[in-house]
């Protein structure tokens, strides 16, 4: 099962938790694995078509998924999935 | 040298000459010099032509078999005419005895007085060129760096570097890039210091609470490093003075509070091909980048798009622990000089983030966007008259 790393404004709906482990053979199937356990992230990640927001940044360990392919890209067990929201303070 | 010696009687039996004995020796040939101090001592004046072979504190490692093979290798074998010198004579005397002595040398003499008196008589030494006496010794922990060096050194005071928000990250990044020497700091912040701002922003203080930001860094700038220039722009950037006030800098540094100076800063900067080392903070969690405009991918190429309030809370709003705060700010100044001195790998296509509750530091891949609508391939051409013209990035950012 791969990890997915939950960044602090998304642990609210996480319960707190930062690392999550779920299932899903591909980083897509494994955030939907993350929507179905936490439902408010959905709406947060995917557009309503079932895309990525243009503002989530996801990564397959330090790559990011736009470069590899996109939410089709194949993760393994060993792999964490970071999700990366901008952030703005100063 | 026996415990009952004193100097004295080390000075008695070894071979003294004069600076300008030793002088003549050096023009005639023949001999060579040799500087037996500590590299700190070296690096702020030292007489041309010499050669270097420290002798630690005291003379100490002239009993070495190092120290005598090493002068060796410089004066071309031990029946050479070496002269030994230091600071005043002492080391240098200790160090000739012990290569007569103890290394089989046939032909020493110690320089007495050493670089002092050689000053004192007015003969030629050398100091690096464009420091001050004050400089070197002030700034001598980064010359002593062989990356650094007074080459380095002089880079960096001769740089210009802009902070955009005198705050969280703006704060201590300033206060390590003024006392690193970089000879110009411009700061714009159009705020005033809170009492709230203190837990992190130490280039501040409790007396200037109310004192606008630029000002109040200012004064903590000029009383740490007078060699530093602050310019104040007490206002806020946007579309109409960006380019101005940017355009004279070397390097920026991003520690604004909000997406649209952040995105116009990026727009700006790769216009006028500026590098930008950005960062930004909330709660425990830090990230930075270092933005080279057509060297490495941009900002937009990162964040193509902003994300919508909810999901990018502000440190008012959500807290931010001050420690790390002052972790990325030293990061993005480690950053600059990096930049300025042209050493070191910057985090040109990396992002670093700095997670302060689990110290995690995760490293993340960052590509130039073929998409990308300012530094992309296809970004269009902007024409001179239209460099200052910029879109509506409130409007953009409020989604």
């Amino acid at each position: 099962m791969p990890t997915i790393k939950v960044p602090p404004v998304l642990r609210e709906q996480t319960d707190g938790e930062a690392a999550v482990s779920v299932g899903g053979g591909t980083v897509g199937e494994a955030l939907n694995a993350l929507a179905e356990r936490y439902p408010s992230t959905k709406d947060q990640l995917f557009s309503p078509e079932g895309d990525l927001n243009r503002y989530v940044n996801v990564y397959l360990n330090d790559e990011d998924v736009r470069v590899l392919d996109g939410l089709d890209t194949a993760a393994a067990d060993s792999d964490t999935v970071v999700i990366l929201p901008a952030m703005a303070g100063g | 040298m026996a415990s009952t010696e004193t100097l004295e009687d080390i000075k008695a039996r070894i071979e003294q000459v004069t600076p300008a004995e030793a002088s003549s020796e050096l023009d005639a040939g023949g001999a060579v010099l040799i500087d037996t101090r500590d590299a700190i001592n070296r690096q702020e004046v030292r007489v041309e032509g010499d050669e270097y072979a420290p002798a630690g504190n005291g003379g100490i490692e002239s009993h070495t078999e190092q120290f005598g093979d090493r002068v060796a290798e410089l004066a071309g074998g031990r029946d050479q005419r070496v002269l030994l010198y230091c600071n005043v004579g002492n080391r240098s005397a200790v160090a000739a005895d012990a290569l007569v002595r103890e290394h089989g040398f046939e032909d020493v003499a110690s320089v007495a007085g050493g670089i002092a008196a050689w000053e004192q008589d007015g003969l030629p030494v050398l100091v690096p060129e464009g420091m001050s006496a004050e400089q070197r010794n002030r700034y001598s922990r980064h010359t002593l760096l062989p990356q650094v060096g007074v080459e380095g050194q002089l880079r960096m005071l001769n740089a210009k570097v802009l902070l955009i928000g005198a705050g969280g990250l703006g704060a201590p990044a300033a206060l390590y890039l003024a006392a690193a020497g970089i000879g110009t700091l411009g700061l714009v912040d159009d705020d005033e210091v809170d009492e709230s701002n203190l837990q992190r922003q130490v280039i501040h203080s409790t007396e200037r609470i109310g004192q606008p930001k630029t000002e109040s860094a200012r004064k903590t700038i000029e009383s740490l490093n007078p060699d530093v220039k602050v310019i104040e722009h007490r206002t806020r950037l946007d579309a109409s003075n960006i380019i101005d006030i940017i355009k004279d800098y070397d390097v920026i540094v991003d520690g604004a509070d909000n997406f649209p100076t952040r995105y116009l800063l990026n727009d700006a900067s790769v216009r006028l091909r500026k590098p930008v080392v950005s960062a930004s903070i909330l709660a425990f969690d830090g990230q930075i980048s270092t933005f080279v405009p057509f060297e490495g991918p941009c900002y937009r190429c990162l964040y193509p798009t902003p994300p919508p309030a909810e999901l990018a809370p502000s440190c008012g709003a959500a807290g931010v622990l001050g420690v790390m705060a002052g972790v990325m700010g030293l990061l993005q100044a480690n950053e600059v000089i990096k930049l300025v001195i042209g050493i070191g790998e910057p985090l040109i296509g990396r992002l670093l983030l700095y997670d302060s509750l689990g110290t995690h530091f995760t490293e993340l891949k960052v590509r130039r966007d073929p998409e990308c609508p300012i530094c992309g391939p296809n970004a269009p051409e902007i024409p001179e008259s239209e460099m200052g013209k910029f879109p509506d990035y409130e409007l953009f950012c409020a989604g």
